[in-house]
């Protein structure tokens, strides 16, 4: 078991680094540079030598090659260097951001599981009935909808619906206050992106849950206990359930990993300083450094999280450890 | 991801003796009537296609030229579904809009899936070191955004319908390549395949003649879960300012921009196109479903 | 009635009549003291030195932290030539044959960390505008280029000495980025101002959310006695137009600095009627075309004419103020300056003819003579934000469109876009533009020099001619004589040379929660954002 872990760690690297060279390069493939940016973004006049001197103070002007080695050697003793943009130490523009992030991710996801496990079960069960048609068909609604589209969709409703029935118009707040200052303003702030990012990704946990609880319900021992005797509801609950749950908490643990910083479109929307506006602002600023370290976060947590499950499945079936 | 790996990946374990060629007569019998919900997205998918392709015979108005005069019109006789800021008539830009999606749906489906499949099969095949290294540079690819890809993409070789197909390809080929190379992998012990490489049958041939026919069903399944995803990256794309650009009628790039302004006053622009995206997802989903639920012989219900 | 009765009657009516008369038409209300003023601001600053910055994002939420020497009067902020002081004393007039500038500093300002503000501050803070120590970045030192010397002969006063005299140079030296920073604290660290903040301003900093907001409280001894009226302020941070307008509907912002196009102004009218108030302004912002004159056929003058003639301006005016930013059809000169050309004289230029089908025909003709009956095809570079950028250019490609010309647009994200079009220059025609902070035609218009010369001329194009019109322009004390030569300027670079056009003139509209009261738009969203004169009716 353990040459396996050590196997899977090792591997984790080449990943890891394949991933910085590329984020590295690609990102000095696309024409301009932060400073031009910084200063050109008016179409004003502006000083040539104070393009230079930006230059110079972020480091653009050394060797491709010495940049990277800088960078990498930096990782190595956990110095994650500072944003191009704004001078400040990167740990510190991210640690910002992430409470924000890991609450939507948490209250996504307990929307997503309130939503997906009672639906998947009950499309389970009632497996190619109306019910189960209707079941469907809300989970993949969810999917199918553009999420900015269903952002705007929620601001707007919320807005004319107050209106019209409170006479004045009352809309999420637009800047974050951390759970224990304020809750209310935090909640009311969080629960719409919370729930229209829950819903769209309830829809891969519900068809999981349903597929996994169809697989579980032909096993032998249920038919068991069918033959039995024992009453439906409990057979679900008590035998089945509980084993059909273990691909499902996998899917929904992937998902969370993704969660966190994958919100783009659904950070812009409602305007959530959050690890994805962090992500998009570095993307069209140019800054190489913030770039380049959330690249390196997102695909740590995607190899992380890979790791977990391969370890844990390894440790299930005992076959896989010798593939 | 709809489908993740682990879920494909305990399904085939290819027996032999079980019929494992399904023919399109079965296909279609099975969609039909076992999955209603199914034939509705198929029913969805084939009237897009009828629309996109006979789109200059069923738009009365140029969905290009600006009408400075009948700019943000509510939806009447006359437009439909009203016109956008420009004066177009969104219906017109809605239908020849599904030419863009299919197109960019299609191509970019089959391209990604198609060449995952293709390297997948042969990661599995060949195995050892190539193997190791190929699933490395796949993993690169799946944790790496699709926005900084799409962004690199559309900078170096500019916006328009052809690079946004492009960017939108990069996420689908290591997705694909993973899921089959699960299936392959068991597909290599089955006994025919081995012999066929003891008796020293040339790669090539193997490969396409015994273990991708093999792991059709995981491969339709994954292609029919893109085709959906297709069409809602290049809505966000678009939103981003990285997609298709004007004056090419897109859904997601209707959907961008002036959308949002006038999402009070002239909400027509921004809810039809929106429909239109959901509605083909959903159809593609709900399609790809039956397919997965008809070639997965675990989640039939009998 | 008895005589008493009428006497007193008369004299009653003739008391209230003189009392209506004495208090005049309905007096303004007073400003209240109090409230929080919340506003969005759409980016937020890379750093908090406004000496290097040159967006907008640097001037909205932190301006109010700072003082500046002279500034655009805050109580008539739409006139191009009204400066008043903020920190001298009075206005100078120049002496010395207009080469001599004699600024009497204020007595009574202290920074906010209670030292006094004296010309030692004032002189340092141009040393690092002016001439910065190596390693410091500057981005306006071009527009100083005719100060000779300056210095402070005693505590109290600062005097600038110019090469020559220049109608440019009190526009210049009222640039809102001039913020004035403490001698001691540059003297500590030259670059200490980029990371903190601390001026002498009507609002003293409270706090900074990076990615969310910024906080100012404010300042109890700021030197213009009973000013701000507000006792602060909040700058939130806020990427989506969309947002932002919502912002102001839900209450959750009362204002926002920069402009939104025309229809959230209709929606937020119809949404709150009397609760907004639009002000509405020409903006300091205009959008060119701009050919790549080194790159065939636009290298040809016949060609480029046909791409300005082409054109519909009076009529894209009309329609496109409906749904962008833009509005005015003006020549190069800031529609409204009293350098500015009048409409009997802009109709003269090419482009801006009454009648477009004569203008089209004469383009049609240009362009077969020019070799291409049937027109050609090719791609417009654009940026890729909607307002105004994508609007006016899928509109002039369709009128493009009517003289054979067949355009695609190759539209980028920001950073490519930037370094396309001023470094590797590899674009048929591109979408360009011209903002300015203070308006100051002689110096705006240094855009359509030669490029060697010019700081922000993408069209690849030397032209002598226009270099020596330009000087003699900025040399001349005379406003009649600037004018003229303005004329001949204008016609050279629009209509005989076409080199780089102007399409529209940018449009400001502001609709804002109507208890803010005290702020004036201006043609810029640079200007006058201090906050000092802003109250809250609440």
């Amino acid at each position: 078991m353990y040459k396996y872990i050590f196997k899977r760690i090792l591997l984790m690297i080449p990943t890891l680094f394949g991933a910085a060279v590329l984020v590295f390069f690609l990102m000095r493939l696309v024409p301009g540079d932060i400073c031009e940016l910084r200063m050109a973004g008016t179409g004003q006049y502006f000083d040539e030598r104070a393009l230079q001197v930006c230059r110079e103070q972020i480091g653009l002007t050394k060797p491709l090659f010495v940049q990277f080695f800088d960078w990498v050697w930096g990782i190595a003793r956990l110095d994650f260097g500072v944003s191009m943009w704004t001078g400040r130490p990167i740990t510190e523009e991210i640690g910002l951001r992430f409470e924000l992030s890991l609450q939507v991710a948490i209250m996504a996801t307990l929307t997503a599981t309130i939503l997906a496990i009672p639906l998947g079960t009950i499309s389970a069960v009632k497996q190619d009935t109306w019910i189960d048609y209707v079941v469907r068909s809300f989970s993949i609604a969810g999917i199918a909808m553009p999420s900015f589209w269903l952002g705007i969709l929620i601001i707007l409703g919320l807005l004319i619906t107050t209106q019209r029935y409170f006479g004045v118009p009352w809309m999420p707040p637009i800047q974050y206050t951390p759970i224990w200052v304020d809750p209310w303003a935090n909640l009311s702030q969080l629960i719409w992106p919370a729930l229209a990012t829950g819903y769209r990704y309830s829809a891969v946990a519900t068809r999981m849950t349903r597929s996994a609880l169809l697989e579980v319900l032909r096993e032998d021992y249920v038919r068991t206990a069918r033959a039995k005797g024992l009453l439906e509801k409990l057979i679900i609950n008590r035998h089945a359930l509980k084993n059909a749950l273990l691909p499902v908490t996998t899917v929904i643990g992937l998902e969370f990993a993704f969660l966190m910083g994958g919100l783009v479109v659904t950070e812009q929307v409602f305007n959530l300083n959050g690890l994805g506006k962090l992500f998009v602002l570095a993307v069209t600023h140019h800054d190489y450094t913030m770039t380049q370290s959330l690249v390196m976060l997102v695909a740590l947590v995607f190899v992380l999280t890979n790791f977990f499950i391969d370890v844990f499945y390894a440790w299930l079936d005992p076959r896989i450890r010798y593939r | 991801m709809a489908v993740t790996e682990k879920q494909v990946a305990i399904a085939p374990q290819v027996d032999e003796t079980e019929e494992t060629r399904f023919t399109w007569g079965e296909v279609a019998r099975n969609l039909f009537l076992r999955k209603p919900l199914g034939a509705t997205g198929a029913v969805v998918i084939l009237i897009m296609v009828a629309v996109a392709l006979f789109a200059d015979f069923i738009t009365p108005y140029n969905p290009v030229v600006n009408a400075y005069d009948k700019i943000h019109e509510a939806p009447s006789a006359e437009h439909w579904l009203g016109t956008d800021q420009f004066g177009r008539d969104v219906l017109a830009r809605i239908i020849y809009g599904a030419r863009t999606a299919l197109l960019v749906g299609f191509t970019a489906s089959l391209v990604g899936a198609t060449a995952g499949l293709i390297l997948g099969v042969a990661s599995a095949y060949f195995g050892g070191r190539f193997d190791l290294l190929f699933q490395r540079v796949m993993d690169i690819f799946i944790a790496f955004p699709l926005i900084i890809m799409a962004l690199a993409v559309v900078s170096i070789f500019g916006t328009g319908t052809q690079n946004v197909i492009i960017a939108i390809t990069f996420p689908f080929v290591p997705r694909c390549a993973r899921v089959v190379r699960a299936s392959a992998l068991a597909v290599r012990e089955i006994p025919y395949v081995d012999a066929a490489r003891a008796l020293g049958f040339n790669h090539v041939r193997i490969i396409m003649r015994h273990m991708i026919p093999n792991v059709m069903a995981p491969y339709l399944i994954i292609l029919t879960a893109f085709l959906g995803q297709a069409i809602l990256l290049e809505a966000s794309l678009s939103y981003l300012g990285l997609g298709v650009q004007e004056p090419t009628p897109a859904w997601g790039l209707m959907l961008q921009g002036g959308a949002e302004e006038y999402a009070e006053s002239a909400p027509w622009i921004a809810i039809f196109p929106g429909v239109a995206i959901s509605l083909s997802v959903f159809a593609f989903n709900l399609f790809g479903d039956a397919v997965r639920d008809t070639l997965d012989p675990r989640l039939r219900s009998d | 009635m008895s005589r008493f009765r009428i006497r007193t009657t008369i004299a009653v009516a003739l008391a209230f009549a003189f009392a209506l008369w004495a208090a005049g038409p309905a007096a303004e209300a007073a400003p209240k003291r109090g409230g929080i003023l919340k506003y969005v601001v759409p980016a937020e600053p890379p750093s908090y030195d406004g000496h290097r910055e040159t967006t907008f994002a640097l001037i909205h939420p932190i301006a109010p932290f700072y003082s500046v020497l002279i500034r655009v009067n805050p109580d008539n902020p739409a006139s191009p030539t009204d400066f008043v002081c903020d920190l001298c004393t009075e206005f100078p007039q120049p002496t010395d044959g207009g080469k001599k500038y004699t600024f009497k500093i204020r007595r009574d300002v202290k920074f906010h960390d209670g030292s006094p503000l004296t010309a030692h501050d004032i002189v340092a803070t141009f040393k690092k505008i002016i001439d910065p120590p190596k390693g410091v970045a500057s981005a306006r030192k071009a527009f100083y280029a005719m100060v000779a010397k300056y210095y402070a002969p005693d505590d109290y006063t600062v005097v600038f000495e110019l090469k020559h005299p220049s109608g440019a140079f009190i526009p210049a030296l009222g640039n809102p980025y001039n913020f004035v920073y403490s001698k001691k604290m540059l003297d500590k660290d030259m670059r200490w101002y980029e990371k903190n903040v601390m001026g002498s301003g009507p609002f003293k900093f409270k706090q900074a959310q990076p990615g969310a907001l910024i906080g100012g409280v404010r300042n109890d001894n700021y030197h213009h006695k009973g000013k701000p009226y507000l006792d602060g302020f909040q700058a939130i941070f806020a990427d989506k137009q969309s947002l932002r307008v919502q912002a102001i509907r839900g209450g959750r912002a009362y204002i926002e600095f920069r402009g939104f196009p025309p229809k959230s102004r209709d929606d937020l009218k119809k949404a709150l009627g009397d609760k907004i108030t639009v002000q509405e302004s020409d903006w300091n912002c205009a959008l060119f075309i701009t050919p790549n004159n080194k790159v065939k056929p636009f290298d040809d003058v016949r060609v480029r004419r046909a791409l300005t003639l082409a054109v519909d301006r009076w009529g894209g005016s009309n329609y496109l103020s409906q749904i962008a930013i833009v509005k005015t059809v003006g020549g190069v000169a800031f529609p409204g300056h009293p350098l500015a050309a009048t409409k009997q004289e802009l109709e003269q230029l090419a482009g801006y003819w009454p009648d477009i089908e004569k203008s089209r025909a004469e383009a049609k003709r240009l362009l077969a003579e020019a070799g291409f009956p049937n027109g050609f095809e090719f791609t417009l570079h654009n940026r890729g934000v909607d307002q105004p950028y994508k609007i006016v250019g899928t509109w002039l490609i369709d009128q493009w469109r009517k003289v054979g010309l067949k355009v695609e647009q190759w539209v980028q994200p920001t950073g490519p876009f930037y370094s396309v079009l001023r470094k590797s220059k590899n674009f048929q025609v591109s979408i360009d533009f011209n903002c300015q902070s203070v308006v100051n035609p002689l110096v705006d218009v240094s855009k359509f020099i030669s490029d060697d010369r010019a700081g922000n001329n993408y069209a690849s194009y030397q032209d002598r001619v226009l270099d020596e019109l330009f000087d003699n322009m900025n040399r001349s004390g005379d406003p009649a004589e600037q004018r003229r030569l303005m004329r001949q300027f204008e016609k050279r670079a629009l209509d005989e040379q076409a080199y780089t056009f102007i399409t529209l003139w940018w449009y400001r509209i502001i609709p804002h929660n109507s208890i803010v009261k005290g702020w004036k738009i201006s043609p810029s969203h640079y200007l006058n954002q201090q906050l000092e004169t802003v109250w809250l009716d609440q």
